[in-house]
């Protein structure tokens, strides 16, 4: 017996009802939730995950609505319901709320509500950035769905595709696209490198990798893929709207763009957020599985390698997308291998899923309705995916209702069905009350019954060329029949969701608390009392299994009495442990922060500038970023790196561990390092487009255009490259306690740093390049630009360590700040390094 | 219950496996390597036809790149996967790798590794089969 095992044994031989009592007390204080109108200010994962779930709900039922009158509008031929523009503008967002404010959003809204308690964590490491992911998903999801009630929403598909949103379409549509949904891109970002944290560093003692949730394993996967995908997205954005604002040609052929790239960039994104918006979805089913086969899942390792190999895999099928673009026929080869090649990781969870099924003993209710529903959906959609990956016959099918009917039998099944049977699952945790079985029932049937009425048919009217996207086609095609039925599915489909609505928000006050663990789960989420509590993890618990409910004797009476780790809060302060990354040895405790408004304020500041620079309000908008600006500077001064009264804390069962921790040991260090990959990879989307037109064009750059030189990028380098080694130094320097030489270090990077963006845009300034001019003119532009505004930031988080320094709150054993601003010159330097290979170096060698 | 109610179990396993230090970076190692040669299958292939065969052109030399590309990709994460196989292979702890043990994260580790190897080997010969079939730019 080990030593923590000794320590267990005591525990529970001393008397605890007292202790019990007192330690809640304090917990409760800590974790209390601001009462009134402070309500709001709450950063908890609690509420904040709780919030985030609602929202995206109800911007899933909007975007129903929008299905709706698509399908009333498509019931009989010539029929004149809505005319073509508000179709269009229907149809787009119907997509792009589903996918941007539905999809995504809804598997982070989930995960920060229910990660932390199946890590039996407290928290996630930032309760403030969830917050503020949260508000400005509200606001931008508002201002896109809103533009709809003023005649003024986005028409173009929800992949925009030049030139027909940036010759064709007037008006502001594909501006609120654009800057609304980048705004929410940003929020998704953030959420994703909260989650990856949490999901490597907050899980309890014991839970080592092969331990983990599977749960936590889809969150690592998919997180890491939005890491990697939405950035292009951000960059094509950023491309698209300078030319829709300013005229920078990137798509425009008679000036050297080219739309493809558009294509490109939005597919690289594209196609991976389907898996991001499916993955979640199949983690709730792994997760359900289990607990309604009463024994663990089959082949873990399996479901492992299906969520890492499905990760990698989904980029690369972008491009058959793209099949009918006329590209080279072996690059749509290649990517024709790949999209078959997806099926296998796809079809190994499938298998293992079936197979726990198999061997355990089902019981039948109503989430396991859902999930069996959703495997039959799924997999129709998926064998529909491998045909239409085969580019033969996806040049058939492009573009007509057999696409509609893959992608919904695909996201449907592989995506609404679960998260409906979660959310029957889950509410009892949540609301601790239980959903009805029989309105349950009735709802799934309602659904399934509807659903596959509403899109088997359109299988066929796609083979019968009927295509995507029209508002209307004409009678003796052989589609009124097929659209008919199509439009009674949809109903009926709607009735079935109604009804699971009902069920939701119908009153149950006279209805009794579901039991605890109501289902018989395993995992430690089911742990937590019901009603639930405000602190989340009574105790942090010590796990040494998968299942810890089913497999740790006596877990739940050590788990009431605070037997296992971080029992109390004894300086009322809000606490979770942090552990390693391979085998979760505590390693820290972290204090994370409690309510404010500063996260509020912050996102209403960053919206305002996305809402109104969309309408050209260029001085509000600024100031309105101005605010944004200041508000998250407030809050990192005072909210963020606190010194605390005490070097180390006990946090029970004989283990002690630092309060503060610095580098690659804190959580700080881990977010700006995995924020820094995500936005490398949206430079590396800006510099691709350099390079992508030098494939497309027989000259690039073209035959008489004035480069920026060799020498001003060359004298920029160099600058930056000084501002990098003088801000190592200032770290050196401060570690070594010399704070005035660390200050001086930091001014000296500082002021290299206003010189060498200054020397950078000097480049192709003094030459006279003119971005409206050409693709290779503007292209040039945009990542002087972009390294540029990296260079900015760069400035600001000196000066901020300058502050921190001279106040006293940045010291040798106080390194949080200098650490991750040194972390980030890391990324600078690699940033004005490929710039200048590109825009200086390129042009050498072409 | 079986052993699995032993509520904590921790130091059971072999010193060194206690002792050494693991890092996740062999699960993502070959379906890295995957995207690496699918990306570099693409770029050279649209180089190629873009720059120096032509639309119409022979595939020709891409192909022996490719063939390159691709022997070079199979054998890396071969040698990953007989090094996951080596890893699971390691000690005596029992599938499927379910308790709080150094061995059983161990061998899980060894055994992840060793099937996204076998995925990425499976999704590499798929790429490389293109190039086998398509002999001209078109």
């Amino acid at each position: 017996m080990n030593a923590r095992a000794k320590l267990l044994d005591w525990a529970r031989t001393r008397p605890g009802e007292s202790v019990k009592a007192a330690q809640e007390r304090r917990l409760s204080k800590a974790w209390e939730t601001p009462k009134g109108w402070r309500y709001w200010s709450a950063v908890n994962n609690t509420e904040v995950g709780l919030w985030y779930t609602i929202c995206a709900f109800v911007f899933f039922l909007f975007a129903g609505v929008l299905a709706l009158i698509m399908r009333a509008q498509l019931a009989v031929p010539d029929n004149d319901l809505v005319t073509a523009d508000q179709y269009n503008q229907i149809f787009t967002l119907h997509g792009s709320v589903m996918m941007f404010l539905f999809g995504v959003p809804s598997f982070e809204a989930f995960s920060i509500l229910v990660l932390p308690q199946m890590l039996g964590a407290r928290d996630l490491p930032f309760p403030r950035l969830s917050a503020f992911g949260f508000w400005c998903f509200l606001i931008g999801g508002v201002f896109v769905c809103g533009s709809l009630f003023f005649g003024i929403a986005p028409k173009g598909g929800w992949f925009m595709y030049p030139p027909l949103t940036t010759e064709y379409q007037d008006g502001y549509g594909a501006d609120i696209w654009l800057l609304g949904l980048s705004f929410i891109e940003i929020a998704s970002i953030a959420a994703a490198v909260e989650l990856i944290v949490g999901a490597l560093k907050t899980r309890p003692p014991g839970m080592r990798i092969n331990l983990m949730p599977l749960y936590a394993w889809y969150v690592l996967v998919v997180a890491g893929m939005i890491l990697f995908a939405f950035p292009p997205l951000i960059a094509g954005d950023l491309l698209f709207e300078m030319q829709r604002a300013f005229d920078w040609p990137f798509f425009d052929p008679d000036r050297g763009g080219d739309p493809l790239l558009w294509q490109h960039l939005f597919w690289i994104f594209g196609h991976p957020e389907v898996y991001i918006i499916f993955l979640p979805a199949i983690a709730l089913v792994a997760t359900m599985i289990p607990t309604f086969a009463g024994r663990p899942l089959v082949g873990y390792s399996w479901v492992v390698l299906a969520a890492v190999g499905t990760g990698f895999i989904s980029f690369g099928l972008w491009v058959h997308h793209m099949y009918a673009t006329g590209l080279p026929n072996v690059s749509l080869g290649f990517f024709s291998a790949a999209s078959v090649s997806v099926a296998i990781p796809t079809g190994v969870q499938i298998f293992c899923f079936i197979a726990t099924m198999l061997v355990g003993r089902a019981t039948t209710n109503v989430p396991l309705l859902y999930v069996s529903g959703a495997f039959a959906v799924f997999v129709l959609g998926g064998l529909t995916g491998v045909m239409v990956a085969l580019v033969p016959f996806d040049l058939q099918v492009h573009d007509t209702y057999f696409i509609v009917a893959h992608l919904h039998y695909v996201l449907v099944g592989g995506v609404v069905f679960p998260i409906l049977g979660a959310i029957h699952y889950f509410f009892p945790l949540v609301n601790g009350k239980s959903l009805s079985p029989r309105l349950g029932t009735i709802a799934f049937w309602l659904a399934f019954v509807g659903f596959n009425l509403a899109f088997w048919p359109m299988h066929i009217s796609g083979l019968r060329g009927m295509p995507r996207r029209v508002f209307t086609y004409e009678a003796g095609m052989g589609l009124e029949l097929l659209n008919m039925i199509s439009t009674i599915g949809a109903f009926t489909l709607a009735a079935g969701l109604a009804v699971f609505l009902w069920d939701v928000v119908r009153p149950k006050s006279r209805q009794p608390l579901s039991p605890r663990n109501p289902w018989n789960a395993g995992t430690i989420e089911w742990a937590a009392k019901i009603p639930p509590e405000p602190w989340g993890a009574r105790t942090i618990p010590a796990v040494s299994s998968r299942y810890p409910l089913w497999d740790q004797e006596n877990f739940l009476d050590d788990y009431d009495h605070g037997r296992f780790y971080l029992p109390d809060a004894e300086e009322v302060k809000r606490e979770t442990i942090i552990t390693t990354v391979i085998d979760a040895v505590p390693i820290q405790c972290l204090r994370v922060p409690g309510p404010t408004w500063l996260t509020l304020i912050a996102a209403a500041g960053a919206g305002g500038l996305f809402v109104l620079a969309t309408f050209k309000l260029y001085v509000l908008a600024l100031l309105c970023g101005a605010i944004g600006f200041a508000t998250i500077l407030i809050w990192l001064w005072t909210g963020t790196a606190l010194e605390p009264e005490k070097e180390e804390k006990d946090i029970g069962l004989g283990v002690t561990v630092p309060l503060y921790a610095s580098g690659p040991a804190s959580v700080g260090w881990w977010a700006m390092f995995i924020t820094m990959i995500g936005d490398a990879t949206a430079f590396a989307g800006l510099v691709f487009g350099y390079y992508f037109f030098w494939t497309v064009h027989p000259q690039f750059p073209p035959a008489g255009a004035d480069g920026p030189g060799t020498f001003w990028p060359l004298v920029s380098l160099g600058l930056l490259a000084l501002a990098w080694a003088a801000t190592l130094a200032a770290r050196g320097l401060i570690r070594r306690e010399h704070r005035g030489g660390g200050i001086a270090a930091l001014a000296l990077g500082a002021l290299s740093t206003i010189a060498g963006v200054a020397a950078l845009a000097a480049g192709p300034w003094l030459t006279g390049m003119d971005p409206t001019v050409h693709a290779y003119e503007a292209t040039v532009w945009v990542l002087v630009l972009w390294t540029g505004i990296h260079g900015a930031i760069g400035l600001v988080m000196q000066l901020y360590c300058i502050a921190r320094a001279a106040a006293g709150r940045l010291t040798a054993r106080r390194d949080i700040d200098i650490a991750n601003v040194a972390l980030y010159w890391h990324f600078m330097l690699a940033t004005i390094a490929v710039t200048v290979a590109t825009i200086a170096g390129f042009p050498l060698l072409s | 219950m079986d052993e699995r109610s032993d509520p904590i179990r921790n130091e059971d396993a072999p010193d060194e496996l206690q002792a050494r230090r693991e890092t996740m970076f062999m699960i993502p190692a070959a379906p890295a390597i995957w995207a690496a040669h699918f990306l570099a299958s693409y770029v050279t292939a649209a180089i190629w036809c873009a720059k120096i065969a032509g639309r119409d052109g022979s595939l020709e030399g891409a192909r022996w790149l490719l063939a390159g590309y691709t022997g070079v990709a199979l054998v890396a994460i071969a040698m990953i996967g007989v090094r996951g196989f080596r890893h699971h292979s390691y000690g005596d702890a029992t599938a499927p790798h379910d308790f709080d043990t150094a061995a059983d994260r161990h061998r899980f580790l060894g055994f992840s590794t060793f099937l996204l190897a076998a995925l990425s080997f499976v999704a590499v010969i798929f790429v490389a089969m293109v190039v086998v079939f398509t002999e001209t730019c078109r």
